[in-house]
């Protein structure tokens, strides 16, 4: 099934807590193996089910995710 | 795995408020503050508030906050926050004043301050962040810390004979007449967020309507202190501190809800 939602996160500002990797209900997300400037595994996209319910928004301390969701 | 159709400005679901400046967030990974700071924020924006919003922020890990929000702050002495916004919200009545308080402030230093501006039905919201410690300055016992949990000054577990008990300053705070909504709430997932920032808001809407001191206690979660990754702190704090400080509204339009 096509993606209906994405999300859009600010690498840099990201500090790898893991919060929403734990919230999203379809395990989209994940650590990355790369670091961002500060040195923090940052989270992303990994597999294309998103479906825009704004979980990980909602529970991210650093304000970093932008959610996008298809009419 | 990026979908670039999807990012328009009209499919847009959710992002960053601009009530908070662009300034990183000094907070460890994962900290309850800026989840909390980013609820205050939305809340503000919501309520078209923020050239008359004034943050008094505490001493601690929140010491800083007046980085973070795009309104007028000051700071406090530790603890005396109450005190501070009881003076600004006298002379400003139609301004939205709120504190912003860890508990080693909060209900450790500050309980008199605290209790007092609570007991006088000052028109102010008191936004409490309990995390069980104090996190700023090296994770040592705070009054609310509890009983068994082992901080840096209690190594080998808060002892009742040694220590005493958790102080649960938002039920106390509660028996007073002063205070017209006090509740707890927590931000470790998103119905929860959504939760706290319903009891935020309404918690500015009686101010707003002039009811008197409104109370939101948030239990947060303290992973450097409590020394776990966030996700375990999360559910740590499900298991231990939810436990000790059950979520919900304990006082609703001046009445007792939870006895």
């Amino acid at each position: 099934m096509a993606a209906k939602g994405t999300v859009v996160i600010d690498k840099e500002r990201c500090k790898g807590c893991g919060v929403c990797i734990v919230a999203c209900p379809k395990s989209v997300l994940a650590l990355a193996k790369n670091v961002n400037g500060k040195g923090y595994n940052y989270s992303e996209a990994t597999i294309d089910e998103c479906i825009g319910c704004a979980s990980c928004a909602m529970v991210c301390p650093d304000g970093v995710i932008t959610v996008y969701k298809a009419k | 795995m990026f979908n670039q159709d999807i990012v328009k400005p009209e499919n847009l679901v959710y992002k960053r408020t601009d009530v908070l400046t662009d300034n990183v967030m000094h907070y460890c990974p994962g900290c309850g503050h800026g989840t909390t700071h980013r609820i205050i924020a939305e809340v503000i924006e919501e309520m078209g508030i923020q050239d008359k919003a004034i943050c008094v922020a505490p001493v601690g890990c929140s010491v800083l906050a007046y980085n973070y929000f795009e309104v007028d702050s000051l700071g406090a002495a530790h603890g005396r926050a109450p005190a501070l916004a009881t003076a600004i919200q006298r002379l400003n009545p139609d301004h939205h004043v709120f504190t912003y308080q860890g508990d080693g402030d909060l209900a450790a230093i500050g309980t008199a301050e605290t209790i007092h501006a609570c007991n006088r039905g000052e028109n102010i919201v008191i936004i409490f962040i309990n995390n069980g410690i104090y996190g700023m300055t090296g994770g040592q016992m705070a009054p609310t810390t509890l009983i068994g949990m082992k901080t840096a000054t209690t190594p080998y577990g808060r002892n009742v004979e040694l220590n005493g008990y958790p102080l649960q300053i938002t039920e106390l705070l509660a028996q007073l007449p002063g205070t017209y909504f006090v509740t707890r709430q927590s931000v470790h997932t998103a119905a929860a967020v959504r939760k706290t920032k319903k009891a935020v808001r309404q918690a500015f809407e009686n101010q707003k309507n002039k009811k008197g001191t409104s109370f939101v206690e948030v239990v947060s979660n303290c992973n450097s202190g409590w020394k776990m990754p966030a996700p375990k702190a999360n559910e740590w704090m499900v298991e231990n501190m939810f436990a000790k400080y059950p979520i919900g509204d304990i006082k609703v339009d001046g009445e007792l809800v939870q006895k």
